[in-house]
């Protein structure tokens, strides 16, 4: 109610929205009053709806290398509240249907909705009965539909996955970002990895001639020595990750593990420089 | 009483920054600077240290540079790598490379790294991060060899093993894996190459050729372009066109100036001494 009598008589700003009559959506900073008026439209009427947020609980990198035997994924157990490391046994490798696995770096809750929604086409494969169940290529394909979709309603979950498999002997690696960019290729990296990881899978991968020549020991050794650089490297990580291996014979997660690391390196050195 | 010569302050003068944020709001804005982009590295070995470089400067997205050089000269024994702005690397390095030069024939010795990196950091710092030099200084003195990072703020790190640039993290990511203490002469270049090589592969901001330099209490070598893993592509075969692919039916020519060529004799004159 306006109290003062000199304001009264006049029709009603359409300007000002006092007591949030309409639905507003703004993600603006609060403007002065003068500059609203002069520009002519306040936080009311004009906008359209957006949801772009920031992701708030994530994850960090997650690695994949096609080998000989099939593909091998790896993910630390870290799930970060911004600088905080609150959750330290996130498991964020997935697997799905019986030869697929799915790993997320990014927002923690648009992962686990991802893992519903996941269940949910699983168990509608299963209710059609008809002898098939979803491969690698196919989830891969559903995902990118998914996160495309939400990009263009500018509401995206805000990850990147990479999804590994195998389907009829073939290999399947690939990953799919916020935006809906799929990528395919015999190494992959999210965040943090594509910086510090992808250089080193790229040339061991290049050095042995092929993903034909990497073994599974092989591949374990490439994993880790990338999990190692990435402790070492990204204020984000953490030294307790897993390895997923996905062969002909199904999926294996393995237990937690963790990587020596050398921090005397400097010891003779003192001060930084004076 | 104030003095009413114009009194000289440090630093960069501000007056114009309102000004220039305006035009650059309405579409009129400075042109933008070379930066190198860049992987720089350094790393001590057994007998001294180790420099390595790419060879790509960039204006945005366009190579401005495909062999620059980016090791610079400070003294006999030091010499400094260069990431950010080309312009303030090049000036930066030349004026204290000078200063030295003076400081080393007013003391009669060799100079000390601490002494080029504290006035490095100390100019720097004095220019609050505007001059845009993010340094990798490396040289060997009476103390020994000495490594210092030197960012545009004018902090600085001394540390066994270095990287700056945008393909830093590509670059530290091998390090992190092969990086021993006391390393061989070959070991050492070996590693310092592929380093650079990860960054001139991975980063888009790096590319060309591998410069290296070697510095001990004995010799400095300069390798320049120690590899080449971007060497254009020979042409297989030729393709000009034979004289007579074109047929010519009419030829004129016509003297356009007449060119008379005479000779004359000349008088040796007495030199003027007045």
């Amino acid at each position: 109610m306006d109290h003062f009598p000199t304001n009264w008589g006049n029709p009603r700003s359409e300007d000002v929205d006092n007591y949030n009559t309409y639905p507003v959506a703004s993600h603006i900073a609060k403007v002065p009053h003068s500059v609203t008026q002069i520009a002519g439209y306040g936080h009311t009427s004009g906008h359209p709806t957006s949801h772009t947020q920031q992701p708030v609980v994530t994850g960090t990198s997650v690695l994949g290398i096609k080998y000989k035997g099939g593909v091998m994924m790896s993910a630390d157990n870290l799930a970060s509240y911004g600088s905080l490391a609150r959750f330290r046994d996130v498991e964020r490798l997935h697997q799905v249907a019986d030869f697929t696995v799915i790993g997320a770096s990014g927002d923690i809750s648009d992962f686990q909705y991802v893992k519903h929604l996941l269940d949910s086409q699983m168990i509608k494969e299963y209710n059609a009965d008809d002898g098939h169940t979803l491969a690698t290529p196919n989830i891969y394909e559903y995902l990118w539909r998914v996160m495309y979709n939400r990009r263009s309603k500018m509401n995206p979950l805000w990850n990147t996955f990479v999804l590994g498999g195998v389907h009829k002997g073939e290999k399947f690696l690939g990953a799919i970002d916020l935006k809906g960019t799929p990528y395919q290729s015999p190494s992959i990296a999210t965040g943090f990895g594509s910086h510090l990881a992808q250089p080193i899978l790229r040339k061991e991968i290049e050095m042995r001639g092929g993903e034909e020549n990497i073994s599974e020991e092989d591949a374990v050794q490439i994993l880790k020595k990338c999990m190692k650089v990435l402790f070492y490297r990204d204020a984000r990580s953490m030294n307790k990750f897993q390895l997923a291996k996905i062969t002909d014979e199904g999926v294996t997660i393995s237990e937690p593990m963790s990587v020596e690391t050398e921090w005397a390196f400097a010891e003779k050195i003192r001060g930084y420089g004076a | 009483m104030t003095s009413r010569l114009p009194q000289t302050k440090g630093g960069f003068n501000f007056d114009n920054h309102v000004r220039n944020t305006m035009m650059e709001g309405k579409g009129l804005g400075l042109p933008k600077a070379t930066k190198t982009g860049t992987t720089i590295v350094g790393l001590i070995y057994k007998d001294g240290l180790v420099l390595g470089a790419d060879t790509r400067a960039t204006a945005g997205p366009i190579v401005a540079d495909k062999n620059c050089e980016k090791i610079h000269y400070l003294a006999p024994n030091m010499y400094c790598c260069g990431a950010g702005t080309a312009a303030d690397t090049e000036m930066t390095t030349a004026l204290i490379s000078s200063q030295l030069e003076l400081h080393r024939l007013s003391t009669g010795r060799q100079a000390r790294v601490v002494t080029a990196m504290t006035m490095l950091k100390q100019m720097l710092f004095k220019y609050q991060g505007q001059i845009g030099a993010a340094l990798i200084l490396g040289g060997v003195d009476i103390n020994g060899p000495h490594l210092y990072t030197i960012y545009p703020h004018g902090s600085t790190d001394k540390l066994p093993y270095v990287t700056m640039g945008s393909g830093s993290l590509a670059a530290m990511s091998v390090f992190e894996s092969r990086f021993k203490a006391d390393m061989s002469r070959e070991e050492a270049i070996s590693l310092v190459q592929d380093a650079i090589e990860a960054g001139i592969f991975n980063d888009l901001g790096s590319g060309s050729n591998v410069d290296v330099v070697v510095i001990n209490s004995e010799k400095v070598e300069v390798l320049r372009n120690y590899a080449r893993p971007n060497e254009r592509g020979v042409k297989e075969a030729s393709y000009k066109f034979n004289r007579g692919t074109t047929q010519v039916l009419k030829t004129s020519i016509r003297d356009l100036v007449d060119i008379k060529e005479t000779v004359q004799a000349t008088t040796a004159e007495a030199m003027d001494i007045s």
